[in-house]
């Protein structure tokens, strides 16, 4: 008997989400897809730090600080200086690139332990950071960003399709995406390539790294600029789509939700991010609306999780990912992938050699 | 002028103690040099000072005439020199083709933004790093785990594996630590035959440490012996044999 069938290649999944976040905002409120255009922003932030964490194996505990950094470059830009908005993402982007390029050069310093605390430094004094100029940052007053209008073609496609006007969300949840899928196929085409495996090689041994060739200061630094720079744009994108940011939309939680996000979804992977990010910012959302609104779990249950908000659930259910997933979701997926695929093949497990059951009749 | 690698007068201290003292010896062109000595003669630690992971209290050593003081670490490898190690540095999370890519790091130049955008010079370059990085995975036998990950293969395969990390690179000098450590007995015969083949194939000189003697003496053109830090003897295989304060050495240890 011959078996030739195989699980579908991965571009087909690739094409498929793209699809779908391309197709899903016009079956969706316009409060939703603004919902969604901030988990993509989280997305990308995460991509960010994942590069720096997962793939060089730096831990930062304050990447809400570039977010924070891009945010207010480009608040102040267009603000200020009457810029286009979107003219500013760009230099966010690559101003807060810089600094963290800056930031990683004492950080090669530091030994892991005190790297996790010094970017903890930076996440905790951001907030009093951005209040003391106040003339420049508006303070604890904040800044009001003008959110632009979807421009005539955009609008019109969209009102083909939906029927509907496009709104300024809609918009930028497009611009959002735009934005996450060329960042993320640029950490693609990176992570898979020489810089990534530089990247990888010294997380795993800087010493074998170092007698491969591999420069290992300089790959180290390089990833806390690109990190950086995807925190810079993931920064500039957040206050265009929440329309207003002051220091209090950057608080430590922020930067915790980051590397939550990184290692739930699965560190040193592409789709990992995405998936995080999902899960980190509909998470306290999602437990917060429906926890409480369940009458059949005790009362002090469902008041705690009204009080501590997403902690709770963030605590549980990253504990059993810790203890079901250790790679996080994608690593859950591959397994589950792998044995579809050697199921569907018909191929041995490659640990015990074993078959496995014809599929036929199971 | 002349030999690849040239220890002078070399020394190094740890607080305390000594783990070398005012070692010198040359390794040329061509030849197989053995490095023996008991447990904590300073074999790794010469090995480590030769590819700046460590540093000489005192003496030099030479690397095609340069001083490795003024070479980088990750710059060793640009003269020609590479290494395995004693313990098998892997990187674990890899497989083993990434894990023999790493090692290619030095034939491509394509960057970060080449490889990010990406141009066709990085594309045409990775291409042909996985084609040099295939035929080293094949040149030690293990065509088979090309995608295998690494942490998940039996001690005596990661030790090829990370042969073939050193060797495609294209190294004129090799130094391997304990290249049949901790290996079964066919295993041995196996990476003595490969690494003849390294030898004569190739053309990679070769300083190996090594604690099994058949195998030192029958690979070997030249032996160098330490003890608590001192060169104690150098000749060849059956002159070092020979030679009472070796005997001495290896007795007292045994
Ligand atoms: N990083 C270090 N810090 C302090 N002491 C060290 C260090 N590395 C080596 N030593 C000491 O230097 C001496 C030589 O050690 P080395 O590892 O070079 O021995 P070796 O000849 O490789 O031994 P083996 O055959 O057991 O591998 C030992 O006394 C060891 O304890
Ligand atoms: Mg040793």
């Amino acid at each position: 008997m011959q078996r030739i069938r195989t699980a579908p290649p991965r571009y087909w999944l690739v094409l498929l989400v793209v699809i779908f976040f391309l197709g899903f905002p016009t079956v969706i409120s316009s409060f939703l897809a603004s919902e969604w255009a901030q988990a993509l922003i989280l997305a990308i932030a995460i991509m960010g730090l994942n590069i720096l964490v997962g793939y060089s194996g730096q831990l930062s505990l304050g990447h809400g600080a570039f977010m924070a950094m891009g945010a207010y470059i480009s608040a102040i830009l267009a603000h200020r200086y009457k810029m286009d908005y979107l003219a500013t993402v760009p230099i966010a982007a690559v101003v807060t690139g810089v600094v963290g390029f800056l930031f990683g050069i004492p950080s090669l310093r530091l030994s892991p332990l005190y790297l996790a605390l010094a970017t903890f430094a930076l996440a905790v004094v951001t907030p009093s950071l951005i209040k003391r100029p106040a003339d420049l940052t508006g303070g604890v007053q904040g800044i009001l960003i003008v959110q632009p209008d979807p421009p005539q073609l955009a609008s019109d496609v969209f009102g083909a399709v939906t029927g509907t006007a496009m709104t300024s969300d809609q918009w930028i949840y497009y611009i959002t995406l735009a934005c996450a899928l060329i960042l993320f196929w640029l950490a693609w085409n990176l992570a898979r390539r020489r810089p990534g495996r530089a990247m990888r090689a010294i997380r795993d041994g800087e010493v074998a790294a170092a007698a491969s060739g591999v420069n290992v200061a300089g790959f180290k630094t390089l990833a806390f600029g690109i990190s950086a720079f995807y925190a810079g744009t993931a920064g500039s994108l957040f206050a265009l789509s929440t329309g207003f940011i002051s220091a209090d939309t950057f608080p430590v939680s922020l930067s915790i939700q980051l590397l939550v996000g990184a290692v739930v979804g699965g560190l040193a992977s592409i789709p990992g991010p995405l998936l995080g990010a999902i899960f980190a910012y509909f998470l306290p959302i999602g437990s917060n609306q429906w926890v409480p609104s369940q009458t059949w779990l005790p009362d002090q249950i469902t008041s705690t999780v009204k009080n501590a908000g997403p902690a709770v659930s963030y605590g549980v259910i990253l504990i059993l990912i810790m203890m079901f997933a250790p790679n996080g979701m994608v690593g859950l997926i591959r397994s589950g992938y792998a044995t579809l695929d050697r199921r569907l093949r018909g191929a041995p497990d490659p640990k015990t050699g074993q078959m496995p059951p014809d599929p036929q009749t199971v | 002028m002349g030999a690849l690698l040239e220890v002078k007068d070399l020394s190094v201290r740890f607080g305390g103690v000594v783990a070398l003292d005012r070692v010198s010896f040359d390794v040329e062109a061509g030849q197989v040099v053995a490095l023996i000595g008991p447990n904590g003669a300073g074999k790794t630690t010469l090995f480590n000072v030769i590819t700046r992971v460590y540093r000489a209290s005192h003496g030099t050593v030479l690397i095609d005439g340069n001083p490795v003081q003024s070479i980088r670490a990750h710059n060793v490898i640009r003269h020609g020199l590479a290494r395995t190690f004693q313990n098998v540095a892997l990187f674990r999370s890899m497989t083993v083709l990434d894990n023999v890519l790493v090692g290619d790091h030095v034939q491509t130049r394509s960057g970060w933004v080449q490889a990010s955008i990406p141009l066709p010079a990085a594309v045409t370059a990775e291409s042909a790093a996985r084609k040099r990085a295939l035929e080293m995975i094949d040149f030690v036998g293990l065509s088979t785990h090309a995608e295998r990950p690494v942490a998940a293969l039996p001690f005596g395969i990661q030790k090829r594996v990370e042969l073939a990390r050193a060797l495609v690179s294209r190294p004129r000098l090799l130094l391997l630590d304990e290249p049949a450590g901790g290996i079964s007995h066919e295993e041995v015969d196996a990476m003595a035959k490969l690494l003849r083949r390294v030898h004569t194939d190739l053309g990679v000189t070769m300083l190996l440490v090594e604690h099994h003697m058949a195998f030192v003496m029958g690979i070997s053109d030249r032996v160098v012996v330490l003890d608590f830090g001192k060169k104690i003897a150098e000749g060849s295989p059956a002159e070092v044999q020979r030679n009472p304060a070796v005997i001495e050495a290896y007795l007292g240890a045994a």
